[in-house]
């Protein structure tokens, strides 16, 4: 993977200050970076959250909620809370949560005792998925420097590989992991009512931990410095596809999006661009160089910047193609414990299928439509609202080449290499 | 009080539609989709009759608060 990268600006970077080229930030160099985090056990629980809410900051591992609602949540229940730093990162397209935990753990373990403190939890798990063994040893050195340090301001850490699918990094399937069944979705009680060993659990994703540890020193005006009134701070954004330098980038919120595309190096102008990753959505190029990098912008597109994955579809590649294949991935992704989620995303993935090869019937668009409205908030998760979500926005986008696949079948971009990585290809997808 | 299916328990029988057809359709492949919101009171009876007669009770009739 290619080092984390920086848009120059005055004030960025925050999350990546210091880390350049290290493989990773030791505890010395990251306060010396940063400052030495508060003495936590001087600032009451109630106050922390305050500060969460004052600064405003959304969740960055894609449902960008709230995070001082969700604190309050948890810390509003009775019994000893859970804090799980979700790091499971299950989608293709997205790098920066393992940047972030490789090269600097530090960051995101003082978030997640920020947060222990604030919801009065005595122990924070942080998950991994079990194939970024890189980001497991960056926290087991972090966590050896740290105990090393100071041990009395932490709470007890502990590491957890999660299996590497798509669906580990949802809540609820993560608790389900915790708790030693599979990752698989529930039904019934939130983490934040009866998770880890029915406890109420605090589940964050890594990023919005590390922003927490800056917060928690530098104040909510400070974070507010960046960003828009909706969407303050900055993000990590994982740029892919049609570009001179992929990689992970720091920016600041409202930022213009062809800003960041001018400084990876787009080279041609794109066919389209994919904003908030495979539960996101298509923007044309006309309005990609439009948008700006907050929540405020993108609503007017039906588009929010979902964990931060962005992806540029360049001239050369197939469109069509590309969401055929990702709508075989969120079929093969499915848990498979919900009926219509089983059913339909099957149903939506041979018929994208069909009309990739031009071997659709009639009724196919319409079949479609039909799906995409009847399965709406029908799972026990999210999962087969963000591939409708997906297909319709690439269905809306692509029209025309739907068209001409549908008519005419492969063009010549179809055998060329995939954009969006998708991979489990299930049933012969591609 | 509203409806709500427990998707992962729901084997799609079908019962539910056929009982409380006002509230509940089927899909394509025979899993219900219960109507969102408020039931007219006048099917609350009906509801819960539907509700208890679910082979695998994956039928639920919620009153308001969540």
């Amino acid at each position: 993977m290619s080092p984390a990268a920086v848009i120059v600006e005055r004030r960025l970077p925050r999350l990546l200050s210091g880390v350049g080229e290290r493989s990773m930030v030791g505890l010395d160099d990251h306060v010396a970076v940063h400052g030495p985090l508060p003495d936590l056990r001087r600032v009451a629980p109630e106050q922390l959250i305050e500060l969460v809410e004052a600064a405003g900051l959304r969740g960055h591992g894609g449902a960008s909620f709230p995070v001082a609602r969700k604190l309050r949540a948890v810390a509003s229940r009775r019994g000893t809370a859970v804090v799980v730093a979700n790091g499971a990162e299950g989608e293709p397209a997205s790098k920066k949560d393992r940047a972030l935990i490789r090269q600097a753990p530090h960051l995101v373990l003082d978030g997640a005792a920020v947060v222990a403190r604030a919801v009065g939890a005595r122990e924070a798990i942080v998950a991994v998925s079990s194939e970024d063994q890189k980001g497991l040893r960056s926290l087991d050195a972090a966590l050896r420097q740290r105990r090393a340090a100071r041990p009395r301001t932490d709470p007890k850490f502990e590491l957890f590989e999660i299996e590497p699918r798509y669906l580990a990094g949802q809540e609820s399937a993560l608790v389900a992991a915790l708790n030693g069944g599979s990752a698989a979705p529930t039904f019934g009680p939130r983490p934040f009512e009866r998770g880890v060993r029915r406890r109420p659990t605090l589940v964050q994703n890594v990023e919005t931990l590390a922003h927490v540890g800056l917060i928690a020193r530098h104040g909510a005006a400070w974070f507010r410095q960046l960003g828009t009134p909706v969407d303050p701070g900055s993000a990590l954004i994982t740029l892919s596809g049609a570009v001179a330098s992929p990689g992970v980038y720091e920016i600041d919120h409202g930022m213009p999006l062809s800003e960041l595309l001018d400084a990876a190096g787009v080279r041609e102008s794109p066919a389209a661009v994919l904003v908030g990753g495979y539960f996101g959505t298509w923007l044309p190029a006309s309005v990609a160089y439009e948008v700006r990098l907050a929540a405020e912008s993108l609503a007017d597109y039906g588009a929010t910047l979902g964990a931060g994955v962005i992806v540029v579809l360049g001239p050369e590649a197939c469109p069509v193609a590309e969401t055929s294949a990702v709508a075989g991935f969120f079929a093969a992704e499915s848990a498979g414990q919900c009926g219509p989620c089983v059913n339909g995303l099957d149903a939506i993935a041979s018929t994208v299928q069909q009309l990739a090869t031009g071997t659709a019937g009639q009724a196919a668009l319409s079949d479609l439509e039909r799906w995409a409205h009847d399965l709406r908030r029908r799972g026990a998760c999210q999962h087969p609202d963000g591939a409708i979500r997906f297909v319709t926005s690439a269905l809306r986008a692509f029209a025309p080449e739907f068209r001409d696949h549908a008519r005419r079948g492969p063009c010549d971009r179809c055998a060329g290499p995939a954009v969006l990585p998708a991979p489990i290809r299930a049933r012969g997808q591609r | 009080m509203r409806l709500r299916v427990n998707p992962i328990q729901c084997v799609a029988h079908g019962l539910c539609a056929e009982l409380l057809p006002e509230a509940v359709r089927l899909d394509d492949w025979g899993y219900p989709i219960v109507d969102d919101g408020d039931l007219a009171p006048e099917l609350v009876d009906l509801a819960r009759r539907a509700a208890d007669a679910c082979p695998t009770l994956a039928l639920l009739l919620e009153s308001q608060r969540k």
